[in-house]
């Protein structure tokens, strides 16, 4: 079974038709790309993939399960997650309560439980914070669980916010710019990063990225759209000779 | 002793002083009522705190939740132990009223928290100015349905309560109504700081600090809405029970926009997202609207202007969003109240 199955997907604004007739399907595992001009809609497929929007027309599947309906936060528990082009961090939280709070849909326990701090609720979030300080760990960020996420580097917000998105288990873990903002060291840090979650994690990553060192290094395939519309997908090797997407986006100079 | 055992043990001790002081005569009628006065307002700080400090809503209908827990209460317990042109006989013997109190307050808490309820469902959609509008007008509603029920006395009011009270004495006889209004305010302090201390609860914070995010990162957030409006809705209404005891006398007079005002004032000048900065500041505004009583009407202008400068110099309130415990560190040593 497909990992996502976006079949015929459209979202139009009042007039603007942001997002047109777009297919994709990701068995799982893969490590791929979205790229296009700004404004090309490449966001919008995210927030789509999210449950952020209702799609007007076409269907999501992820993993089989048709979202349309569902909310975000339904969607987040089939596994996926995501991360924003403008960091999205909960500022006035540690780090640790950053991912606590990331794993309300597999809380296990109730408002009743809470209140009564039930022998379920104790073991519960003991487990919960386990966990948490082992993927901080894992990750090599364990020094910054007691830290406010105002208080870090750019840099290192954007891992933070990797591993929040990579707390909640996702088999498919998008990164809307995960480069954006980001001088010319941490980028290759962040590709190393990327690559590596990859590798150890079993999920599927898609960017949406407009750095053309990392995506090219990076992903086994691409898709490249404008106005909503895919213009070329394929190999970094068949994107970067492909002379519409030249034309489209990537410019003469580029590469 | 074991940090289990300390805040319990605190609460027994000054309950048990603060009987102690009112048997002995210490602390006389007016004491007793600015103590009551200060406790209901704290039950009122608090949870108002949940949605405007905690949640980031700006919620300023609180005094119309008041209002629902304090008549459900007043009826429920002329009802059960009062004779009433309306509701007849009552249903049980007043020797029954002290253990039967808890049941009354608790049907003040569940009402006000269905009508807050009715106030979350449209806070799905909309935020900030529009749902202040919302909750504005829902206690407006409130006010003028109390208004126009007869059966609650209308414009002109409700009473009977007292005789409830004066039965719980009769049959012990110890302040009640302080004691009761000692437990509500435990209780609330309890019951909240249980909730935002959880990972459960903390969504709520998340919500406050982005919403978006908090969407994504599968905090069902509509849920998360409806429980801390229900939440702060039913403390609200099981302040209201105990001020309708209190006072002895409900008119919906009582419940104006003044009153959600207050309440506001409170939550502001203590810090939002602070339960100890809540607490402080209902204990301070208390003590100030008593003091400054000589002052008559220019009270009014005094208070403002206070607070005035308070948020001149001090825009975060009293406390910040921290809680006692943060500034002094070494308190956590004594005591666990998770």
């Amino acid at each position: 079974m497909a990992l996502l199955e976006i079949t015929n997907l459209t979202q139009r604004f009042g007039g603007l038709l942001a997002v047109n007739d777009l297919s994709v399907h990701l068995e799982g595992r893969e490590l791929c790309a979205l790229i296009g001009p700004n404004g090309a809609g490449k966001t919008t497929v995210f927030n789509l993939v999210s449950g952020f929007y209702q799609p007007s027309d076409g269907s999501i599947k992820i993993g089989g399960v048709d979202t349309r309906g569902m909310k975000p936060h339904q969607v987040t528990a089939l596994g996926v997650a995501r991360t924003f082009q403008n960091i999205r961090l909960w500022n006035d939280m540690t780090v640790l309560d950053n991912i606590k709070v990331s794993q309300h849909y597999r809380l296990g326990y109730s408002l009743m439980d809470s209140l009564m701090r039930t022998r379920r609720y104790i073991d519960r979030e003991a487990s919960i914070d386990r966990t948490a300080m082992e993927l901080l760990e894992f990750l090599g960020m364990r020094e910054l669980a007691n830290e406010f996420p105002p208080n870090l580097a750019y840099g290192t917000q954007r891992k933070v916010e990797i591993a929040r998105a990579l707390s909640i288990k996702p088999k498919l873990l998008l990164l809307d710019e995960p480069a954006a903002g980001l001088p010319s060291s941490d980028v290759v840090e962040l590709i190393k990063l990327i690559e590596w979650i990859h590798k150890e994690f079993d999920l599927a990553i898609w960017m949406i990225e407009h750095q053309m060192t990392v995506v090219m290094s990076l992903c086994q395939w691409i898709k490249v759209i404008d106005f909503g519309a895919t213009i070329a997908e394929g190999t970094p090797e068949d994107i970067r000779n492909n002379p519409v997407v030249i034309r489209a986006y990537l410019g003469d100079e580029n590469i | 002793m074991s940090p289990r055992l300390t805040t319990p043990a605190a609460l027994c001790a000054l309950l048990l002083g603060l009987m102690a002081l009112t048997q002995s005569g210490i602390l006389g009628q007016y004491e007793q009522t600015i103590l009551s006065t200060m406790g209901i307002y704290m039950i009122l700080a608090a949870s108002l705190n949940l949605v405007n400090g905690y949640m980031g809503e700006f919620s300023c209908g609180h005094a119309g939740f008041m209002a629902v827990g304090a008549y459900t209460s007043s009826v429920v317990g002329v009802y059960l132990f009062v004779p009433d042109p309306f509701f007849g006989q009552p249903l049980l013997p007043m020797d029954l009223a002290y253990l039967a109190f808890p049941v009354i307050l608790a049907a003040g808490f569940a009402a006000a928290a269905l009508v807050g309820l009715l106030v979350a469902i449209p806070s799905f959609k909309t935020r900030g100015d529009y749902l202040a509008v919302i909750t504005l007008a829902a206690g407006y509603i409130v006010k003028s349905a109390l208004e126009n029920i007869d059966v609650v006395g209308g414009p002109r009011g409700f009473m009977g309560m007292k005789k409830v009270v004066i039965g719980m004495e009769e049959m012990i006889s110890i302040p009640w109504m302080l004691i009761w209004i000692f437990i509500g305010v435990v209780f609330t302090v309890w019951i909240l700081r249980r909730f935002v201390y959880s990972t459960y609860g903390k969504g709520v914070m998340a919500i406050h600090q982005d919403e978006v995010a908090a969407e994504i990162m599968s905090v069902n957030t509509n849920k998360m809405k409806l429980v801390a409006f229900m939440l702060s809705s039913g403390l609200a209404g099981l302040a209201g029970g105990l001020y309708a005891y209190l006072i002895g006398f409900v008119n919906p007079a009582s419940f104006t926009i003044l009153r959600s005002t207050e309440c506001l004032v409170m939550v502001y000048l203590g810090g939002m997202g602070s339960l100890t900065g809540s607490i402080l500041a209902a204990a301070i505004f208390t003590l100030l609207l008593e003091f400054l009583k000589p002052l008559e009407q220019l009270k009014w202008v005094a208070i403002p202007m206070l607070l005035i400068v308070l948020m001149q110099f001090r825009p975060e309130g009293l406390m910040g969003n921290r809680e006692l415990s943060d500034i002094f560190p070494k308190l956590k040593r004594f005591y666990r109240f998770k």
